[in-house]
């Protein structure tokens, strides 16, 4: 298990390393100075020189690819350039609220998938199973920006029964201001037991995290039915069908344990995806978390800001892999030998 | 108790073609008509010039109607004649992601599984970094880099989906390495080249092609995301995306405006799932 562990750590220390390297690549390649957009259009020549030295963009690429891993590694991720604030800063303001919202899109995916999928498995190959599996394939081609402007036209703009954007009704923060600990607002208010801005956020939170969940939804329906009916045809389950028990106690009391394996190692591959779907979902209702911090970031160039919010992506993509792999690697010890 | 047998179905030509598997026929008919559509989109659109840069500014937002079945945009387009005709844009895309990423990933795929080593770990691992890297977030930075237009959005999707291809068809070919008859080939003092491009590469690809009939789909999708972004095709190329852009601030007075755009991006990305779930059900029997 340690020589497993020594190695998948490795090769996820070298995936990380790759990603920086990529990461530099691309934020030299995107046009436009970034000592211009610091200093500003009517900066001198002596500002502008002064802040390509600040940036250390006069010195050859690969002293600058060196400084920016040590900077990282030193936990310094560069001066955002539209905030004028730390970029690491910066993403722990805005992370928590998008954490917020792919988990709680995360949760109604379970809630819902899981449910279709017995109920898929249990009637495989008849109408319910039919539905099942095709509305997990609808829901799986849905473009979310498209369900996103729907969702908030129908439910929001025209019944009036959610509100249209933002995470919570702002104007409570005078009448019960919220004390912050982690910084997502539905956990602080939670346990701070501040009820007003709870709801509100709760209420602020159904539509964009519908949107979100329509995805991983139907790939935990997909999953759960695929590794039930696997799980199912397995001797333990001849032998309880032969103890008397029926077809809907062996696939909800014996199968569906060993079957939610494969479906939460999935629901931690899909986590970092649906946290990048999210980010047109946070533009259309205007959500304070990454998507808005990366939208900003890229209109004004801010490369800065934009490496960081790609890093952030791919170490999370990263360990939720090597979190997924590590816990097979004790489940199943065949996996350790690959 | 296995699954219960199903009662034997008539094989009727259509059904053998595609197995058994009615999903597979029922993606592949919708994916058909789908198609026929794009193809015919200059004959079977009531009004072919509104696929290009045409104006009709005094029929500007009708709402639907017989003469026009999905209404008119702000310049009084006909709606329905632009979503034929972004079938064209969407489904080019896709074809051309699916080759080049498909093409890409195979190659360097089989090469990794056949050679083994410290090869196959390099292109492991550079394709794990590919993979890590949030694909969206690289193809808006390409986009921005390469300035936006249909082809742009092709390179930045390939680029970000063919370690998918490799990763599969590595495995894939790894055991086809590992059977009798590449070990028969390789004692007849067969070139390693021509053992990989006559037995290992043929024997690899199942796989993958139903992996790229899956993704059709998920290509679909990130294009008109890209596209709806701002960063892919524009004015005046009828694209699904770029339509639910322009459309956006509409939506609440003009509903046809941005609903059908979107719903053709569903019903082609849904084809392009129900065909492929249904051959890698048929492929996994």
């Amino acid at each position: 298990m340690l020589r497993y562990l020594i190695r998948r750590l490795g090769q996820a220390v070298l995936v990380v390393a790759g990603v920086i390297v990529l990461t530099f690549a691309v934020m030299r390649l995107v046009p436009g100075d970034p000592a211009v957009a610091y200093a500003g259009p009517k900066a001198t020549a002596a500002e502008l020189a002064e802040a390509r030295r600040r940036f250390g963009l006069d010195d050859p690429l690969p002293v600058q690819l060196w400084n920016y891993l040590s900077d990282l590694l030193r936990g310094d991720w560069g001066t955002s350039l539209h905030t004028r604030q730390p970029v690491r800063d910066d993403l722990f303001q805005a992370f928590p609220a998008s954490l917020e919202l792919v988990g709680a899109a995360l949760i109604i995916a379970l809630a819902v998938g899981v449910p279709l999928g017995v109920a898929a498995a249990r009637y495989k190959g008849r109408l319910p199973d039919l539905s099942v599996r095709l509305s997990s394939m609808l829901a799986v081609s849905v473009p979310v920006f498209w369900l996103a402007l729907a969702l908030q036209t129908v439910f929001a703009s025209g019944l009036g029964w959610f509100p249209v954007a933002g995470e919570y009704d702002t104007s409570l923060d005078r009448t019960s201001p919220l004390h912050l600990y982690t910084n997502i607002t539905a956990v602080d208010a939670l346990i701070t037991g501040n009820w007003p801005i709870l709801t509100s956020t709760l209420w602020h939170l159904v539509l964009p995290a519908l949107v979100i969940a329509a995805y991983p939804a139907g790939v935990v329906a997909q999953m759960t039915r695929a590794a039930l009916i696997e799980e199912a045809s397995r001797d333990h389950a001849r032998l309880e069908r032969a103890l008397g028990f029926g077809e809907t106690a062996v696939l909800t009391r014996f199968a569906l344990r060993p079957a939610l394996n494969p479906v939460l190692s999935l629901i931690a591959l899909v986590f970092a995806y649906s946290i990048v779907n999210g980010f047109l979902v946070e533009a259309v209702f205007n959500w304070p978390g990454l998507g808005r911090y990366a939208a900003d970031s890229i209109r004004s160039l801010d490369t800065p800001a934009i490496a960081g919010v790609t890093l952030l992506v791919a170490v999370l993509y990263v360990v939720a892999n090597l979190a997924v792999d590590l816990l097979q690697g004790v489940v199943d010890p065949r996996v350790r030998a690959r | 108790m296995t699954a219960p047998a199903l009662p034997e179905l008539r094989r009727t030509p259509l059904r053998r073609l595609a197995g058994v598997d009615r999903l597979a026929v029922a993606g592949g008919v919708l994916l058909g008509i789908i198609v026929l559509a794009a193809l015919l989109a200059p004959w079977i659109a009531p009004y072919p010039e509104d696929g290009g840069s045409a104006t009709h500014p005094a029929e500007s937002l009708l709402p639907p109607s017989g003469a026009h079945w999905f209404g008119t945009d702000q310049v009084g387009r006909d709606v329905f004649s632009r979503v034929l005709f972004g079938a064209r844009t969407s489904l080019l895309i896709a074809v051309a992601v699916l080759a080049v990423s498909g093409a890409v990933g195979v190659v360097l795929g089989v090469v990794a599984g056949y050679a083994g080593g410290w090869v196959r770990d390099v292109i492991m691992r550079v394709t794990d970094v590919f993979l890590a890297f949030p694909a969206l977030l690289l193809s808006l930075a390409l986009a921005v880099v390469l300035q936006p237009s249909v082809t742009t959005v092709i390179v930045a999707i390939a680029i970000t989906w063919w370690p998918w291809y490799a990763r599969l068809t590595a495995s894939v070919a790894a055991s086809v390495a590992a059977r009798g008859f590449v070990d028969a080939a390789r004692c007849l003092g067969v070139p390693a080249p021509l053992i990989v491009l006559r037995h290992v590469l043929p024997n690899s690809l199942t796989p993958v092609l139903v992996q790229l009939s899956l993704d059709g789909g998920g290509v679909i999708l990130t294009a008109a995301t890209l596209s709806y972004l701002g960063l892919g095709a524009h004015e005046p190329t009828p694209e699904w995306g770029l339509m639910v852009h322009r459309g956006q601030s509409l939506f609440t007075t003009d509903w046809w405006v941005v609903t059908f755009p979107g719903l053709a991006i569903l019903v082609t990305a849904f084809a392009f799932n129900v065909l492929g779930e249904g051959l890698r059900a048929r492929l996994s029997r």
